[in-house]
């Protein structure tokens, strides 16, 4: 690591002039910032710390409505109590991110903001329709994730929260890298009030997308047996070292499967 | 047979230091005026290297100096050597290039070390690094050993014309041709051993301290073989000369065979020192084991196994291909040579056997042994050769296994070996009872209801190890004797310490050769300390790799210990007026045969260094040393059988069932033995299912850290069935065979045979990713 001036932000104010001050990076869970600075390839002049602005963490349920702030560690996600009454497909994917450790420093805002490619909120954010909250603005999550590592953010743009309306059913499953234990492909079912939605993360090679055909086929029924048969195209799907853009496509279909069924308990 | 001799299960004795931190390994030394080293490692994997610029990095702030490989040529540092000659079939010597241990003109794999940086701290080191200026005109890499072959394939070495180091052969061509020719069944496959990286928990790293008052070099280091690491860096790379080099290889996290080698950066970190006149530390870090460390495996066969019309083998013909990387290290020679095609005929008669291998360069980590070294190849091989037949013929796999065995001994191999003792189908039926065999059909039918294929695989492996003896590796070309040394101090209170030329670096020697010691002398195992891992204190040694340490080095102890008892039994006859043929030792004490008469064992070894009342002529003191070179190497052998079950939609496989049934000889401490199997066998899954090094085709490596490289985990395992059934090794007095290495040898084929079994494929490489098994079942599926 090079050398790097800290800070501790007390607002979400003073976190952005902070960062704005000099070529700064927020800093929350540091779960990808810190090994990327740690093995020389990010190099910011300063890192603000945001984790200790109350009003970015903590979850709350009202009615079907859930926010989450951004600085909630996936650990609290996992085991949020009225979360898992109301969508507790989420609770099972923050269940499943890393390891312990990992858990417990990482949050949804730090996951979502980085938006790397294998994570696994984002297609929760994705399927669930949810609406990414900033220090400026609204952003549903259909416009926030623009490729890979790339989001709508601005440079002194932060998630301070995100929420979303509680589906009727939902549900995840993962193909973990047995290495990283990151997604190969990663699928988040959502039933809702606009119907379903399907998001894979893992396997697009321009990171989080909806598949039409998993959603066009459960729109007919909401079981994994809809899905016997469907095909989807390996184009535009990632091929790397751990797994072909084939072996990617056919575990869009068998993982979503997996999260219909989980959903459907 | 007392509660802490021989075949008791006597907890470690230095894990208390391991698992409470308090071990202490090279990182943890810290020397007064002792700085910061970092090494300035090439990024490209072929390259000449036209300048290199320090004068900025020397300019950075903590910055004592920075060295390139020119200056280290200049004060007389000499290149590394492979210590061991392999000559072609031709006759011609094995072409070995150089490598000088910073690169001067040229580079040749990724992570080729150009410069060293020496700083106040690791951090500004670092920083220097990148300031250091290497001009490089790149060259086209070759990584893979079958393309380095091909014609107009870059060149690595001007020695070595077409990259090919030796092209070797053993046993008898004409004879396997002429019996394959009229065999009534041939099986022939290609087989790839994939590339490990040893991983070792503990990277490597050398603290080199040049004393100048004394003109005395002092070098802490990674090292399985300290003794090895003196003499070679006195002999061979001018460091200093022996008298004046102290190796000292403190606890060492693992090793594999990895920490066997001396890498560069020891030499170089003992150079700078004298240059800089600083102490200077270097610690690897893993990206930088991963591109440095001496890697593993890495072959391509041909093989052919023939048989008659009775379902007997009549031949075995192979064709290999063995990619060493870029440069030789110090045993890389060995490994696909001795250590692999003498173990070709497995546990099997093979009248007729005929091996050709050749060694090529490419743009890739050096490759030498790990774990099982040779071995595993062969028995992989073999073991895969052979259940493929039993499907082809359409025989039952331990059937064909159980009717080629070798059952009467000693059994000469036409590859050299002479096997001495062994019940192949004792560990075959063990095998098959733990795991339940004969119940496999129904759990197949049962998890077919799951929607899961379950499969079963074998494997029957034979090693050798106590690699021996020096005479016979000697006239193969080894450069140095298998022997080893002990020293058995008896102190003038009783307490026993013991110098060893073995190395421990996970093995657990403090605790199984204390066991041997109270044992025979009926004392406390806390009375019995074990040294070793310092030239200053051991006078010499050949270290611990091999499976050696307790069939060699446990028999040197056993040849010391012999002479001391001898003399303790002269004192205490002469102590107690019997005669010295009627002297026993029991519970610590030294006893008139069938009396009461005794002198407790530390009363004796006062006696010796009081020195009032000792026969006449008899020196005072109680110490002897003793050398042992064993006649033969022992030969562990064993059946592995592994039971899986495939997701067909993933094509994830999960191990359900792993049995182990070998034989090691005699045991010293079956958990410890236990311990062995178990961290065998997950090295040894882990190679079959999930470990695969990968260069790209520019000589990258792509799993150069382990986001990509898959370790085995805890949850990628099952609970291992492991039991022994021995037949003593009869040549060596304690009876040993060695264990450490069998697991990581046997278990790969018994789980790719399970694996193949399942899916109805026997085209599958190992690792056996998810992707690899999936696409293999959609294949099978087109068929």
């Amino acid at each position: 690591m090079y050398s790097v001036n800290y800070h501790r932000a007390a607002s979400v104010a003073d976190a952005v002039k902070k960062v704005k001050a000099g070529d700064g990076k927020f800093l929350a869970g540091g779960m990808t910032l810190i090994p990327t600075m740690k093995s020389r390839l990010a190099a910011p002049s300063d890192v603000v710390d945001i984790t200790r602005i109350a009003s970015l963490s903590g979850i709350t349920v009202s009615g079907k409505t859930v926010t989450i702030g951004a600085t909630t560690t996936h650990a609290e996600v996992a085991t949020n109590a009225k979360l898992a009454k109301v969508c507790p497909a989420l609770c099972s994917l923050a269940s499943h991110i890393g390891d312990p450790h990992v858990r417990h420093k990482g949050t949804i805002g730090g996951s979502i903001s980085n938006n790397d490619p294998a994570a696994d909120y984002p297609s929760a954010m994705l399927a669930l329709g949810a609406t990414i909250v900033t220090n400026k603005r609204q952003i549903p999550a259909d416009k926030f994730f623009k490729g890979l590592f790339e989001t709508a953010l601005k440079e002194d743009e932060m998630v301070t929260e995100v929420t979303f309306t509680a589906p009727a059913k939902a549900g995840y499953a993962k193909f973990p890298n047995p290495a990283s234990r990151y997604a190969v492909t990663g699928v988040f079912v959502a039933k809702g009030k606009d119907g379903v939605r399907a998001a894979v993360t893992g396997a697009g090679d321009n990171g989080v997308f909806r598949s039409k055909e998993v959603e066009a086929a459960l729109a007919k029924k909401f079981d994994a047996a809809s899905l016997d048969g469907v095909k989807v195209s390996a184009k535009g799907l990632m091929g790397d070292i751990h797994a072909t853009p084939e072996y990617r496509a056919n575990l869009v279909v068998v993982m979503a499967k997996r999260a219909v069924a989980a959903a459907n308990g | 047979m007392g509660m802490e001799g021989i075949g008791a299960r006597v907890a470690r004795k230095e894990d208390r230091r391991f698992i409470t931190g308090a071990g202490r390994y090279v990182d943890d030394m810290v020397v007064p005026g002792m700085k910061h080293a970092v090494f300035v490692r090439s990024p490209h994997a072929h390259a000449e290297i036209k300048k290199i610029d320090v004068k900025k990095a020397k300019a950075m702030p903590g910055v004592v100096d920075v060295l390139v490989g020119k200056q280290l040529k200049s004060d007389g540092i000499g290149n590394l050597i492979c210590g061991w000659m392999i000559h072609s079939k031709d006759g011609s010597p094995m072409k070995m290039g150089a490598w000088s241990p910073l690169a001067v003109d040229r580079v040749r794999y990724v992570g080729d070390a150009v410069a060293i940086v020496v700083a106040d701290t690791k951090g500004q080191a670092r920083d220097a690094a990148e300031a250091v200026e290497v001009s490089y005109k790149e060259l086209k890499a070759v990584t893979e050993a079958v393309d380095a072959l091909k014609k107009g394939a870059p060149q690595l070495h001007p020695e070595a014309e077409g990259n090919l180091i030796y092209d070797w052969e053993i046993g008898d061509a004409k004879a396997t041709d002429a019996a394959i020719a009229k065999a009534a069944h041939v099986t022939k496959m290609h087989i790839v051993n994939n590339r490990l990286v040893p991983n070792a928990m503990e990277p490597r790293a050398a603290l080199g301290h040049y004393d100048k008052a004394e003109d005395h070099y002092t070098c802490w280091t990674t090292s399985q073989n300290p003794h090895v690491a003196r003499l070679v860096m006195s002999a061979f790379y001018n460091v200093a000369p022996e008298n004046k080099l102290r190796v000292i290889a403190p606890d060492v996290g693992g090793g594999f065979g990895s920490k066997i080698y001396i890498y560069p950066e020891e030499i170089v970190c003992l150079w700078a020192s004298k240059k800089t006149g600083v102490p200077v530390k270097w610690v690897a870090d893993r990206t930088e084991s991963f591109l440095s460390d001496a890697h593993g495996r890495d072959h391509v066969t041909e093989v052919q196994l023939a048989f008659d019309k009775d379902n007997r083998m009549t031949a075995l013909k192979v064709d290999t291909i063995a990619n060493l990387g870029a440069y030789m290290s110090l045993f890389s020679s060995s490994v696909p040579t001795y250590l692999y095609a003498t173990l070709l005929s497995g546990q099997y008669v093979i009248p007729a056997i005929h091996a050709n291998v050749r060694t090529v360069y490419t743009n890739t980590a050096p490759v030498d042994a790990y774990r099982g070294a040779g071995r595993p190849e062969a028995t992989y091989l073999l073991e895969r050769v052979v259940e493929t037949a039993a499907r082809e013929l359409g025989v039952a796999p331990a059937e064909l296994r159980r009717k080629n065995f070798v059952t009467s001994f000693p059994y000469q191999t036409p590859v050299i070996m002479c096997y001495d003792a062994g019940d192949y189908a004792a560990s075959l039926d063990a095998a098959m009872k733990a795991a339940d065999y004969a119940g496999f059909a129904k759990r197949r039918e049962e998890a077919k209801k799951r929607g899961k294929l379950r499969g079963i695989g074998m494997s029957n492996y034979i090693e050798a190890c106590g690699i021996a003896p020096s005479a016979a590796v000697g006239s193969l070309g080894a450069g140095v004797g298998l022997w080893e040394s002990a020293e058995v101090r008896v102190n003038a209170v009783g307490t026993i310490e013991v110098l060893t030329g073995s190395h421990s670096h996970g093995q657990g020697h403090e605790t199984t050769f204390s066991q041997l010691v109270a044992g025979r002398f009926g004392v406390p195992i806390e009375s019995v300390s074990i040294v070793h891992g310092d030239t200053d204190k051991v006078q010499m040694g050949m270290g611990t790799y091999g499976s050696r340490s307790g069939a060699v080095g446990m028999s040197a102890i056993v040849k010391a210990l012999d002479k001391v008892e001898a003399k303790a039994k002269k004192i205490a006859a002469h102590l107690l007026e019997a005669d010295e043929g009627d002297i026993v030792i029991e519970n610590g004490a030294l006893k008139v045969a069938g009396t009461d008469k005794n002198v407790p064992w530390f009363q004796m070894a006062l006696a010796a260094y009081t020195a009032h009342n000792l026969p006449a002529g008899m020196e005072p003191g109680l110490k002897e040393g003793a050398f042992y070179d064993p006649s033969n190497f022992t030969f562990p052998a064993g059946c592995y059988i592994c039971e899986v079950e495939v997701d067909p939609d993933t094509g994830h496989t999960d191990i359900v069932q792993f049995v182990a049934a070998d034989d090691f000889g005699n045991i010293i401490n079956p958990m410890i033995v236990e311990g062995q199997v178990h961290g065998g066998i997950a090295q040894g899954i882990g190679q079959a299912l999930l470990e695969g090094c990968k260069y790209d085709a520019s000589g990258q490596l792509l799993t150069a850290s382990y986001m990509d490289y898959t370790m085995p985990r805890a949850g990628d395992l099952p609970s291992f069935k492991v039991s022994t059934s021995n037949t003593p090794c009869p040549s060596n007095p304690l009876g040993i065979k060695g264990c450490g290495e069998a697991g990581a040898i046997g278990s790969p084929p018994a789980v790719i045979n399970a694996i193949t079994d399942a899916i109805g494929n026997n085209d599958l490489t190992m690792p056996a990713t998810p992707q690899k098994v999936w696409a293999a079942l959609q294949a099978a599926k087109k068929h």
